[in-house]
């Protein structure tokens, strides 16, 4: 037996044929029947940016089931608003989604500003504006960075939090908060712009800019993240869509949805001119792909508006005490991580009555245990870190 | 019920697109449609009976194409029967009255919000269309006792965590659910929190400091009460 695989002679068809059979036993003893196996991944994990915890059943490497375990970080933001009154509530939704606070302040004011049929000056909305991409900016970058870190490549993320500074300086410059910017009043912002803030913002962008440029060459262009992540994780759109997905999760999928772009709104994104980025294929990648564009649409964004800044005042005119009127109203922008959004029930006093937080990331992630379903343990990592979740957007 | 009808009517006039779609809710559930409620240019409300929850979606997303699932939550209506004792000292000041008080006649009425009412909890669901961009927040009043609503599972499958959020935070079985366990709260936790009849025990044990910590308002300082906001504004405007 040994002699027939001594010297491999590719002219000898029996010999040929032995060696192929030999490799099919080898298939077939591969996928006997395996033990099952309980994997526990989390609540500490690189993966789940925040304490995520995933029950995974495997058979051999493979996952026959997962469930995420959440509730770690269950603050009760729902409850705790209906004790707050409607300026102190942007300090407490500041901490949803961590890494992209401002905007998650923007829905909530403007469903207040709705009902009390305030709208803020131009001025206002235009810094709003400008300070939402930035944010959205801040929070991709880190995504761009960290992916390429669940796969085995640790040099970009240096790269994204290094540049990630620049632009959460000139966010702190403004507003005093890198993380927290708590900036956004009803019927306005805080204050003013600082002195030089546009010329200092605009070489940052130029900075952003250069790192996606690094990006597209370093992991975009990287043949090892293109196998680990092409076809890996594939949402077709119908799905995606049942299952509420938003953001670049539902535009990598081919659904040309961005509610920058299709929705009423007071914020100033309808006098940019700018592109929404699809991907037809709807896998890891072009998750990737589609955010790693945004980022550089959004540079080009707030230099646009930067340089259509009007002037004026930057606070409409708002009673000394915030009383709301009665009523309902939902406001839903799309924030970094997806559509988020705000449903405030007012009966006219100074706390909200009920307040339902939609987060993009609830949703996102619902989708988890249907797309973990069948796939090898290494690709957990590759999809969630594409799905992009931050856990207090989960958690609330 | 006939006044907002009638404003719906003069409303009608601005927002067509609004109103075929209220409409034709109408047509398709006959008796399960209760009430509808529309902000021209904004947004659109209705009311549907609770029998008529899953066919509602299901014509919403076949129909009209709403196809993207936003949140499904609900509502309990109920007044804070705590009063007043959680609120800051600013809304003493605002409203008149002190910790103790309890306006017993508002806490004994219960109002409704748009499209209203009859029942202490109320589900609603929030339904949208990704090619058309439009969207409607459709409402159901759940029964006061045993309340309860059907899956919407069989019609969007992410429908799934937002009821057993419901479930948990609000006590209403969620019917035909097939995987009933609790999402954030921890495994034998007693009690519905987002009713409004479950106290936030931090708020009770430790009193809300209310001004002290805030911020001095422009123009504060009326001089009722010893508060560091009086002293700032007293001393600008002596300057």
């Amino acid at each position: 037996m040994t002699d027939m695989t001594a010297d491999l002679d590719i002219n000898n068809s029996e010999q040929l044929r032995y060696i192929a059979a030999q490799a099919a036993d080898a298939r077939v003893n591969v996928e006997l029947e395996t033990e099952g196996m309980t994997l526990n991944i989390g609540p500490q994990h690189p993966a789940t940016h925040g304490t995520l915890r995933i029950v995974a059943r495997l058979d051999g490497e493979q996952v026959i089931s997962a469930e995420p375990i959440m509730g770690y970080m269950h603050r009760g933001y729902e409850k705790l608003t209906e004790v707050r009154t409607y300026p102190q509530v942007t300090t407490l939704i500041n901490r949803i989604d961590w890494v992209g606070s401002f905007a998650n302040e923007v829905p909530f004011i403007l469903a207040a500003e709705e009902l009390m049929e305030v709208e803020a000056p131009p001025r206002a909305q235009y810094i709003r504006t400008a300070l939402f991409e930035m944010g959205r900016i801040a929070n991709i970058m880190l995504f761009l960075g960290d992916m390429a870190v669940q796969l085995g490549g640790v040099t970009a993320i240096f790269y994204a939090f290094r540049d990630r500074e620049f632009v959460l300086n000139q966010i702190e410059s403004v507003t005093g908060g890198r993380f927290h910017p708590n900036f956004n009043r009803i019927g306005g912002v805080k204050d003013d712009l600082p002195a030089g803030w546009i010329k200092e913002t605009k070489s940052s962008m130029q900075k952003v800019r250069d790192f996606c440029d690094e990006m597209e060459d370093l992991v975009v262009g990287n043949e090892i993240f293109q196998s680990r992540c092409r076809g890996v994780g594939v949402i077709p759109a119908d799905v995606a869509t049942s299952y509420g997905l938003s953001g670049a999760n539902l535009r990598a999928s081919g659904v040309d949805w961005d509610l920058r772009r299709d929705a009423e709104s007071p914020l100033a994104w309808k006098d940019l001119d700018w592109k929404v980025w699809t991907h037809p294929d709807g896998d890891s990648f072009s998750r990737y792909w589609v955010r790693l564009q945004e980022t550089r649409e959004a540079t080009y964004m707030v230099e646009q508006l930067l340089d259509g800044l009007p002037t004026g005042p930057i606070m409409a005119k708002v009673p000394r005490i915030i009383k709301v009127p009665a009523g309902e109203s939902y406001v839903q922008t799309e924030n970094p991580l997806g559509a988020m959004g705000y449903y405030v029930i007012s009966k006219g006093e100074l706390t909200p009555f009920r307040v339902k937080i939609r987060t993009a990331s609830f949703s996102n992630m619902s989708i988890s245990p249907w797309l973990l379903e069948g796939v090898y343990v290494p690709d957990i990592a590759t999809i969630l870190a594409s799905l992009y979740f931050i856990l207090g957007d989960i958690d609330r | 019920m006939t006044a907002t009808e009638d404003a719906v009517q003069e409303e009608a006039a601005t927002d067509p697109v609004r109103e075929a779609i209220a409409q034709s809710f109408a047509d398709e559930l006959g008796d399960g449609f209760i009430a509808q409620h529309i902000n021209p240019g904004s947004d659109l409300w209705i009311r549907i009976a609770a029998s008529s929850w899953v066919d509602a979606a299901r014509f919403a997303r076949d129909k009209l194409g709403m196809n993207w699932i936003d949140f499904i939550s609900a509502i309990d209506w109920m007044p804070n029967p705590y009063g007043r004792e959680m609120e800051a000292e600013q809304d003493w000041v605002v409203h008149g009255g002190g910790p103790n008080d309890k306006d017993e006649s508002d806490a004994e009425k219960m109002t409704t919000g748009v499209t209203g009412g009859d029942t202490r909890f109320q589900m609603f669901m929030r339904l949208y269309s990704t090619e058309e961009h439009i969207g409607v927040t459709i409402k159901a009043d759940v029964p006061d006792e045993a309340p309860a609503i059907e899956t919407l599972i069989p019609v969007f499958v992410g429908a799934s965590w937002h009821e057993r959020e419901v479930w948990e935070m609000f006590g209403i079985d969620i019917i035909g659910h097939p995987d009933k366990r609790v999402l954030y709260l921890p495994t034998g936790f007693e009690g519905n929190p987002m009713r409004k009849d479950f106290p936030l025990v931090a708020r009770r044990v430790k009193p809300w400091p209310g001004i002290v910590d805030v911020e001095a308002m422009p123009g504060d300082g009326d001089g009722d009460g010893d508060s560091a906001a009086d002293a700032a504004t007293d001393a600008e405007d002596a300057s």
